[in-house]
């Protein structure tokens, strides 16, 4: 336990994400099973104990201090575990050893709700504070120490120097203390077995297409549909929507999770009907339509009818039990063709191949792909493999060129990590009118982004020299340097006091050659707006 | 604002200049400049000459008053300084008037500290104490663990350098002194805001070594090396001229997680120059007063403590002593 317990304060106090990648590899490297599966599953909020809740530790903590001072410490520190963790009374006499990471585990699986409060109390007893702290997190489940799930895996493939692509693959399945997939990562065994199970596989993905010659002969292209990448799964009679971090999202789409019936995995782009992109047979609604269904874990009736969502189909990697990823792209788009018939029409289509005969062409369609309010277009190796990941020269993304606006910078707010010490996040805004006129600046967006090391450092300096005022971390500027602001698209918004929203803004260009009343104005921004209002 | 002595018309850490000031120690939020006379130890006087300056004529404003020393106030009150273990030159003091006894603390520790002579319990009447971490959660581990700590984040990552944020009067002469102890005689390197005191310390005969200011170095050079910094300076601009610095302080706060991260920093060290919930609470057994007053800190808490051991004591409530950073 102690060293799971180094292992959480380290990570609570690190903050830059290779130093954090670095602590979790080395645990797992260095602790044994099935200790680290353990660990692992606490890191990766795998682990459930229903007997211990937050309820529990409080009543056990109230039977040791007085209530007042109890809140009183609790109100300070701001989380029960670890206020409990540094008010438990320092064992007296003779300490049996600290337990083990598994021991801690192992027990309190069979705790009750009755037993829960004595078997916490046995085991605090041989704990110092920071094991305390580490014992009531992985016994109350609620880590909230910033590490994601992700970051637990990308550190586990990191330790064995394997693939976090696979990792992926093999992870869902499996259950702690992952003693299948560490002896597949240790090289002890041959990876588990995810035929039978609606599992995530991770996704293809594709480079930005920059100064790389490509020829139509080798690459077919796609549109780019501006929704969120899905993976559709149906085996053995369930189905699965993932999103493109693997995370299991069926719930919020079940029209589409109930509409496929078909033993298949299946990459596409997930959309609403509408006629914003690519008119109506474009057949989709913006991205902020798709918004509205986002994040809803269960959408209600008027939702799914206002909303209603289908899944535009890019790739198939398994069907019928036929695991397809290795073959040429041609092999697989000629499978997911003869697949789409035999799908609900409603729910699914195709994404058709754009028919340009050479580059030239395409670039003439692409050049069209803003009116269409599409994101871009896609090219994709006619003879590559589906491979987890980016690999170069495969799989290309081409996407409409950004939009453009010079914007005033006006707050700017201190960064984290090895930025701690830069300015760095900007806020910037657009003129309400004529500046001339005593129009106003308002805030259109926030870009931490885009700039180079030696421009972060001017920006920085320039903040500090121009600051008049502070608010916290945050200063106000004296609003007189143009940023030239690129961004995907910009939609109405009625949660922003300017009216609208930009998508992936980031910093372009200092234009510290350029007065702050010459920089655009919101109408300028309103009217690159193309959703229906 | 202070505590008034009202038979002899004089105050303790008054916050504003008044005729009369007793001062128990140095620091800012307790010994401020231009009061008629101050009455403190030497080293504390020492110690507000160099933070302050002080009138030509402070020889006759200023009244030094060495450990142990009685001194005659007007109203019939003797005023007894006895050291408090905060920082160098730290007293609490002991008034008498009328066969009654009070005791003020100031800001106090139990724990050694080889930069000034320990706490003793001075037997009163009233007892009169800070309450800083006046918190049941608030305990100091052993020093010895903390400078563990320092060293093992030191040799673990040479390409690097530990920077130690720490109150540049007491805290940082303490931490330095200590890694001494711990046998670590490399030179250490001080922010520009450090080397007065530190040198005053040294003028009073504590021993910290080879202390080096970190402008005299390359980056390349602090690899591997400890650099001491007011906590301010932590994620300060100034830290860029430090290779990769490990940021760390030395702070009693550090025993909580989250005042540690609103920190960014990256290796706390639980270091703190007042009495910790323990001491405070052992404190008030030892010197068994028939009255505890709370001056400052987590006063609720302690007076709570007093309820639930039928001690009697009130809170003051004095605002303007807060040792954020310590």
């Amino acid at each position: 336990m102690e060293r799971f317990a180094a292992l959480l304060d380290a990570l609570v106090y690190t903050r830059s994400r290779t130093a954090k990648l670095g602590l979790i590899a080395r645990y797992l490297q260095e602790t044994p099973d099935p200790d680290r599966g353990w660990a692992l599953a606490a890191l990766t909020g795998g682990l459930d104990f229903p007997a211990v809740k937050a309820g529990t530790v409080r009543a056990l903590m109230a039977e040791r201090v007085d209530e007042v001072l109890w809140t009183l410490s609790r109100d300070y520190v701001g989380d029960t575990a670890e206020t409990a963790s540094l008010l438990w009374p320092e064992p007296q006499g003779v300490i049996l050893p600290p337990p083990g990471v598994t021991e801690v585990v192992e027990t309190l699986h069979h705790a009750t709700r009755l037993t829960a409060q004595g078997i916490l109390a046995g085991m605090l007893d041989r704990l110092d504070a920071n094991g305390r702290y580490a014992l009531l997190k992985l016994a109350t489940g609620a880590m909230r120490i910033g590490i994601s799930a992700r970051l637990a895996k990308v550190a586990f493939a990191q330790a064995f120097g394997v693939s976090v692509d696979e990792v992926e693959e093999y992870w869902h399945g499996q259950a702690p203390p992952y003693r299948p997939l560490f002896d597949w990562a240790s090289g002890a065994a041959p990876p588990p077995r995810t035929d039978l199970l609606p599992l995530f596989r991770p996704f293809m993905l594709a480079h930005p297409l920059e100064d790389v010659e490509v020829s139509l002969s080798d690459y077919a292209a796609e549109w780019k549909w501006d929704g969120i990448r899905v993976q559709l799964v149906h085996v053995n009679g369930q189905s699965r929507v993932f999103s493109r971090s693997g995370d299991d999202i069926s719930a919020s789409f079940p029209e589409i999770a109930a509409a496929l019936d078909v033993p298949a995995v299946l990459d596409g782009e997930l959309l609403v009907r509408g006629s914003h992109q690519g008119g109506e047979q474009g057949g989709a609604a913006s991205f902020n339509a798709l918004q509205q269904r986002l994040g809803r874990k269960a959408p209600g009736r008027k939702m799914l009818a206002d909303y209603p969502a289908f899944v535009r189909l890019y790739d198939v990697l398994i069907e019928a039990g036929e695991d397809v990823r290795e073959w040429a792209w041609e092999q697989r788009r000629a499978r997911l063709e003869a697949l789409v018939p035999r799908l609900d029409g409603e729910r699914f289509d195709l994404s058709q191949v754009i028919p340009a005969r050479d580059m030239a062409e395409l670039a003439e369609i692409r050049g069209r792909a803003r009116d269409e309010a599409i994101e871009g277009v896609m090219l994709k190796r006619r003879d590559a493999p589906y491979v987890a990941g980016r690999r170069t020269g495969l799989w290309y993304k081409w996407k409409r060129d950004p939009l453009l606006v010079d914007c005033v910078l006006m707050y700017a707010q201190r960064g984290s990590g090895k930025r701690s010490s830069f300015y760095s996040d900007f806020t910037f805004g657009c003129w309400n009118g004529d500046p001339d006129a005593g129009a106003e600046l308002l805030p259109v967006g926030k870009a931490y982004f885009g700039f180079t090391d030696a421009e972060l450092k001017w920006l920085d300096s320039h903040v500090r020299q121009h600051t008049v005022g502070r608010f916290g971390p945050v200063r106000e500027t004296d609003k007189s340097l143009v940023l030239e602001v690129a961004f995907d698209s910009v939609h109405a918004s009625k949660r922003h006091k300017s009216g609208v929203a930009m998508r992936f803004p980031r910093i372009a260009r200092i234009r510290a050659d350029k007065p702050a009343h010459e920089a655009d104005r919101l109408a300028t921004l309103k009217g690159m707006i193309t959703d229906p209002a | 604002m202070g505590i008034r002595i009202v038979p002899a018309d004089a105050w303790i850490d008054p916050a504003r200049p008044v005729a009369t000031a007793l001062v128990t120690h140095g620091h800012a939020d307790h010994a401020r400049g231009g009061h008629g006379r101050t009455i403190a130890t030497p080293e504390t006087l020492a110690i507000m000459q160099v933070r302050y300056g002080m009138e030509a004529d402070s020889a006759v404003r200023a009244a030094p008053v060495g450990y142990g020393e009685t001194l005659a106030l007007p109203g019939d009150v003797r005023a007894t300084f006895y050291p408090a273990g905060h920082v160098l030159g730290s007293a609490q003091i002991l008034l008498e008037h009328a066969g009654e006894r009070v005791v003020v603390t100031g800001d106090y520790k139990r724990r050694a500290d080889p930069t000034c002579p320990p706490f003793t319990p001075i037997p009163c009447d009233v007892f009169i104490t800070e309450a800083t971490f006046g918190l049941p959660v608030f305990r100091h581990p052993p020093i010895a663990e903390e400078i563990g700590k320092l060293l093992a984040a030191l040799h673990g990552h040479p390409e690097r350098c530990v920077l130690v944020g720490a109150y540049a009067l007491g805290k940082a002469q303490r931490v330095i002194a200590e890694l001494r102890a711990a046998g670590y005689h490399a030179p250490i390197h001080l922010h520009g805001a450090m080397e007065r005191m530190c040198r005053l310390y040294q003028e009073h005969g504590v021993d910290l070594g080879d202390l080096r200011p970190v402008a005299d170095s390359t980056k390349a050079a602090l690899q591997g090396q400890i650099v001491v910094c007011p906590p301010s300076a932590l994620s300060d601009r100034w830290s860029r001229r430090l290779p990769d610095p490990i940021a760390a302080m030395a702070s009693g706060w550090m025993r909580v997680r989250q005042r540690a991260r609103q920190r960014n920093v990256e290796l706390p060290l639980v270091i703190s120059d007042h009495a910790d919930w323990d001491e405070l609470t052992a404190t008030i057994e030892d010197v068994n007063p028939h009255e505890t007053w709370i001056t400052h800190g987590r006063e609720e808490a302690l007076l709570r403590w007093c309820q639930l051991n039928q001690r009697r004591a009130r809170a003051l409530a004095l605002v303007g002593y807060e040792d954020e950073d310590d």
